[in-house]
């Protein structure tokens, strides 16, 4: 049963690495990453089970952990250093709205 | 299954390598390194290797990642073509890639017992750990022990590379008032967003929780003080994510962060000078106490607190310095 | 009983598989960003807590078993804020929802 489990996830990280080498934009590749790190947390969690060594568990928490805060940093970063023309919600949906 | 799983994992990891080599954009080239760290750090799990895999999530899948974008930060986002050249490089690099591939041939199998690396020392290590040293984490008691002076190389290697850091970019200085606007100006940071303010307060006291869990468990588990230091300097980049660079470097100043990296290294070299004033050799941490064996943990836990201090100094630093510059 | 529980287990654990696998798929077939996120971070979140629940009812009562309940609660918190802190992002940088109902609202 563990098996099934950790070949569904080990599918699954692919597919989202399939999506961080497609996604035309940033926030896919930050999103296939971050699904990436927690499916890794969770692979982990298994699959410690499945080789029967249960204090491997630290791993996964830190691997969540780092998982976290790695995107909120890159979020920011990206946030920094790109030039950003518009900063306001209603300004974007306006020209949505006025655009089409 | 471990073979299957070792297959299907590295061939990930040539995929994510060519996406690396392949791509123009930068940003997509270091989350595709991310990618590649966790993809290293479930290889070295599969191999039972769980030191390793800690390691390499705490610093590669996490704090890699955000001081590659932070360098990023401080330039054009496409790579530059360099056409010259590259039929030569290719070459070079197959050649000397069927070289290795060639050596393999002559390798034991992974794992063999009858290799060689397994009849010279780790058997003795495996032997004599419980008498001599008497944790139950090898790893830590090679890592601490028997490969001290190695050890310590490590920590003057991190220790070097954080001061090669701060020599080109600097940090801020004592936070004075006119960078005190500089710094707050014009940046966004996390805490305007209400969401992640509260759930990065709840957190931030559990993470440094498990800095020092993972620190001082490293004797029982996989731990130790490489780990601890870059899960404790990744709960303080989450409160400089959340409350700004301002309110993190007032909370620990740069002079603080010097003090850090430099006292590790000097805890570690303290312990080896206090084993000579106690009449042993350097690092020979049997003399600490009455009892050698108790001794031999006392020694490895204060190297081992070194270690972190250390670590977490380092790489908070490094983080501060992008952090506090790029614009 | 232990039967009973090891089933409850098996469910819990090929819920778990089927939704983290469904999230896979839904980040690559999803046609647009904010859609691929809600795919995304929903069966992430689901298919953890019950992966995680049904080896924590495999454990039984043990330290692996609190282990796991601080990384399903951990999970639980932060994975839903990451998604928020990147499509906050995302839209404050100007990245438009693919929303078509805008312009087939109803004339007052």
């Amino acid at each position: 049963m563990y098996v099934l489990v950790s070949i569904a996830i080990l599918v699954t990280m692919v597919l989202a690495l399939v999506r961080a080498l497609l996604g035309p934009s940033v926030y896919d590749r930050v999103l296939a990453v971050n699904m990436f790190g927690t499916k890794t947390a969770l692979l982990i969690a298994v699959v410690a089970f499945l080789f029967g060594r249960p204090d491997f568990l630290d791993l996964a928490l830190a691997y969540a952990l780092i998982n976290f805060i790695g995107v909120l940093a890159v979020l920011q970063f990206f946030q920094n250093a790109s030039t950003q023309s518009e900063a306001n919600v209603d300004e974007a949906l306006d020209r949505h709205r006025d655009g089409r | 299954m471990t073979v299957l799983f070792g297959i299907f994992l590295l061939t990930l990891l040539v995929i994510t390598a060519i996406g690396i080599v392949r791509s123009e954009n930068l940003f997509a080239a270091v989350m595709l390194s991310g990618i590649f760290s966790l993809l290293m750090a479930a290889n070295f799990f599969i191999l039972d290797a769980a030191d390793v895999a800690l390691t390499e999530a705490a610093v590669g899948a996490g704090i890699s990642t955000v001081l590659l974008l932070g360098a990023l930060a401080l330039t054009p986002m496409q790579e530059r073509r360099n056409r010259a050249g590259r039929w030569v490089a290719l070459g070079v690099v197959t050649l000397t890639a069927l070289m290795v591939v060639y050596a393999t041939f002559e390798q034991p199998r992974l794992g063999d017992p009858e290799a060689p690396v397994h009849q010279h020392v780790a058997p003795w290590y495996l032997e004599q750990t419980p008498a001599l040293v008497g944790i139950p984490n090898v790893v830590t008691a090679v890592l601490g022990t028997f490969r001290g002076y190695d050890t310590l190389g490590e920590v003057i290697v991190v220790l070097t590379a954080g001061t090669g850091v701060l020599f080109l970019l600097g940090l801020p200085g004592a936070i004075g008032k006119r960078q005190r606007e500089d710094l707050a100006s014009g940046r966004s940071y996390l805490g305007h967003h209400l969401i992640p303010q509260v759930v990065g307060q709840l957190l931030i006291p559990f993470i440094l929780l498990f800095a020092l869990y993972v620190q001082f468990h490293g004797e029982y588990g996989p731990g130790g003080g490489f780990q601890a230091g870059a899960i404790f300097a990744a709960g303080f980049i989450l409160y400089s994510l959340i409350a700004g660079e301002r309110e993190a470097l007032s909370i620990i100043s740069p002079r603080a962060l010097m003090a850090l990296m430099a006292g590790g290294a000097l805890l570690y070299g303290g312990v080896g000078v206090v084993c000579l004033l106690l009449g042993g050799s350097f690092l020979d941490y049997s003399v600490l106490a009455s009892d050698p064996r108790t001794g031999q943990q006392w020694g490895i836990l204060a190297i081992e607190l070194g270690v972190g201090i250390s670590v977490a100094g380092v790489l908070l630093a490094i983080y501060h310095a992008f952090a506090a510059r790029g614009r | 009983m232990a039967s009973w529980l090891d089933a409850l287990s098996y469910l819990l654990l090929l819920g778990g598989g089927a939704f983290v696998l469904i999230g896979g798929i839904g980040l690559l077939r999803m046609p647009d960003l904010y859609t691929r996120m809600h795919a995304a971070s929903l069966t992430d979140t689901m298919g953890t807590l019950l992966v995680l629940t049904g080896i924590m009812l495999q454990a039984g009562i043990s330290l692996a078993t609190i282990k796991l309940a601080a990384i399903g609660l951990f999970l639980l918190l932060t994975s839903p804020t990451a998604t928020y802190a990147l499509s906050n992002a995302a839209l404050m940088s100007g990245v438009r929802p693919n929303a078509q109902w805008l312009d087939r609202r109803p004339e007052p």
